[in-house]
């Protein structure tokens, strides 16, 4: 009983992080209809900019996560207007070549960078466990559920009531009614990969700072894509859904089966599970049901 | 025959051919002009071009594959360049599309805030909110509603008012009465009168019901595949006898046509073009 009680306190803290990458997924896919492949390595870089800030300038926490914010967001504006703007009207599996492309240019160019050596951020938070009666969750993690989550809940708020949310959704709803009410409907594309730059990137600096970074962090970006499937490709609250699902089978399954099986079950479970709930529905959880590009 | 020449016009449009996909040519030389203050009819039947005339002038043509290839359009006597649909909106030209295409995931209200989008006065804003709710009292009852949910009619009175938010100098509107019950259409037609009085809005308003159109507006033109074949002010177009014939269905007895016999003219009417 207490094992299940702290797997499923582990797997929601995990949860609220896969939750926060996630919609840096959703964001993208909702307003241009592009499967960014490359929402992982978006996530690697981040963890490296803050590496950079707080580490390499040696800048306080605070202001190098603005600065990671910041840097994500260029990132995204620039790769939006660099490449994926005249990608406009190409067919889909083009455009998703573009994006795995992308996910390796990104990756060579961290290596190039930052060298493939592992790195640790210093200490951010107390080191201290926090301890909620019989569970204990490493410092860390936890702190890193609760960053994501005040992240999550100021992106829903963004797209909710922000002018540019509203109009964002509009775009995602009807491109040339959009246009036809004023909107730039290229300049919320713009909007949209900076947004989801950024999410995915506070996912790496969480990420990275729970357990290192890597110029292959990337990887654990492929953990969205079970994610956003059971959550349903455009939907906000989907994600967050589908990020508590994934982090809450993962470790239940994991924690219980891999002393057994000599491990691999937590990484295997999410696809499993994936693969029943789409059997049953097929546009996910919560996705509507003329979206089905994948 | 046009009012082309017209100083007081505030829209021009001179001889335009719009190609769509690089090869099907959909205008072939249409011209109109909208005078300042004024509501003008655009008639004509089913692929006579109407909607993309509308789109010719509010830059939406290219995002659906379209071209001006020909021809030059004038709006408050400065050329219009290629520029496009969300500057011109800025610049006073708003197109309520066919079909209302109110945002469904939206709320009624985030409906409203998209129309305002141009917007950067508050007040004015909400006075022109008042407006809206003044003309249709149900918006006001289904604010937090999804604008999806909403019945047809509603949508239209939606997507009015969203046009009415953005303060348009030149309100182009398509079809404002499809799909909608006779007397919700009598109501439509009142309100977008008013909005030309009241506001000075002008407006261009493209329909299928001629006999609703032709009573509001003061100037009309009647379309053909693609080319103007008939236009003149509302008095005489409703005096000529073709126009009773093949627009308003009526014989000259001035009883309604059967369906029938409406067809039968569609078929002599050819010469009109
Ligand atoms: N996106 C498009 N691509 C190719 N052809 C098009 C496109 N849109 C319209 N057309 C063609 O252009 C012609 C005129 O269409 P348009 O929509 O302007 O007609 P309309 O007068 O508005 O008709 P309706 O009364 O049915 O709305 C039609 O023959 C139509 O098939
Ligand atoms: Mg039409």
């Amino acid at each position: 009983m207490d094992i299940l009680a702290q797997l499923i306190v582990s797997g929601i803290a995990v949860g609220g992080v896969y939750a926060l990458i996630a919609l840096g997924f959703v964001v993208i896919y909702k307003a241009t209809s592009i499967i960014n492949f490359a929402t992982g390595e978006f996530m690697m870089i981040g963890a490296y900019f803050f590496y950079t800030f707080l580490v390499m300038v040696g800048m306080p926490p605070i202001p190098s996560f603005l600065m990671v914010m910041l840097c994500s967001a260029m990132l995204g504006l620039f790769i939006e207007r660099a490449i994926l703007r005249h990608m406009l009207g190409q067919p889909t599996i083009s455009i998703v070549m573009v994006t795995i492309g992308l996910s390796s240019i990104l990756m060579g160019l961290a290596e190039m960078i930052w060298s493939t050596d592992f790195k640790n951020f210093p200490p951010l938070f107390p080191r201290a466990p926090i301890i909620l009666g019989d569970i204990i969750i490493r410092s860390n993690l936890f702190w890193g559920f609760i960053v994501a989550m005040l992240a999550v809940a100021a992106f829903a708020l963004l797209f909710k009531y922000a002018k540019v949310g509203v109009a964002m959704r509009a775009t995602a709803g009807d491109q040339m009614a959009a246009f036809s009410m004023g909107i730039n409907v290229r300049t919320m594309f713009t909007v949209a990969w900076s947004l989801g730059a950024i999410a995915a990137a506070l996912g790496g600096v969480i990420i990275g700072n729970i357990g290192g970074i890597q110029p292959t962090l990337g990887n654990i970006g492929l953990k969205i894509f079970p994610v956003v499937i059971l959550g349903g490709l455009d939907s906000i609250a989907g994600a967050v859904v589908g990020g508590f699902i994934v982090g809450l089978v993962e470790n239940i399954a994991g924690g219980y089966l891999d002393p057994y099986v000599g491990g691999g079950v937590k990484d295997l479970a999410p696809f499993v599970v994936l693969v029943l709930i789409l059997l049953i529905k097929p546009y996910g959880l919560f996705g509507k049901e003329d979206i089905e590009r994948l | 025959m046009t009012a082309n020449n017209d100083e007081q016009a505030i829209l021009t449009v001179n001889n335009i051919e719009v190609v769509y996909n690089h090869v099907v040519l959909v205008l072939k030389g249409l011209s109109l002009a909208v005078p300042k203050g004024s509501i003008v009819a655009l008639l004509g039947s089913n692929g006579a071009g109407k909607s993309t005339t509308l789109k010719a002038i509010s830059g939406l043509l290219p995002l659906e594959d379209g071209e001006i290839t020909d021809g030059w359009l004038e709006f408050e006597g400065q050329r219009l360049g290629d520029e496009l649909p969300h500057k011109l909106v800025r610049r006073g030209i708003f197109q309520v599309m066919e079909g209302r295409r109110v945002f469904e995931d939206l709320t009624v209200e985030e409906n409203l805030t998209c129309g305002a989008y141009t917007r950067r006065d508050r007040s004015g804003v909400k006075a022109d909110l008042d407006k809206c709710f003044n003309y249709f009292p149900i918006l006001k009852d289904r604010l937090g509603k999804l604008a999806g949910y909403l019945s047809g009619g509603e949508q239209q009175m939606l997507a009015i008012s969203r046009a009415l938010l953005a303060r348009p100098t030149l309100m182009m509107l398509d079809e404002p009465s499809l799909g909608l019950a006779p007397l919700l259409v009598e109501e439509i037609f009142a309100i977008i009168q008013e909005i030309n009085q009241k506001e000075g809005t002008s407006i261009l308003l493209v329909e299928q019901n001629a006999q609703m159109a032709l009573g509001v507006s003061s100037y009309g033109y009647i379309m053909e595949s693609g080319r103007v074949v008939l236009d003149g002010p509302v008095e005489r177009l409703l005096a000529d006898q073709d126009v009773q014939e093949f627009y308003l269905g009526l014989g000259s007895g001035g009883a309604r046509k059967s369906y029938r016999e409406v067809k039968h003219y569609k078929r002599r009417k050819r010469w009109l073009s």
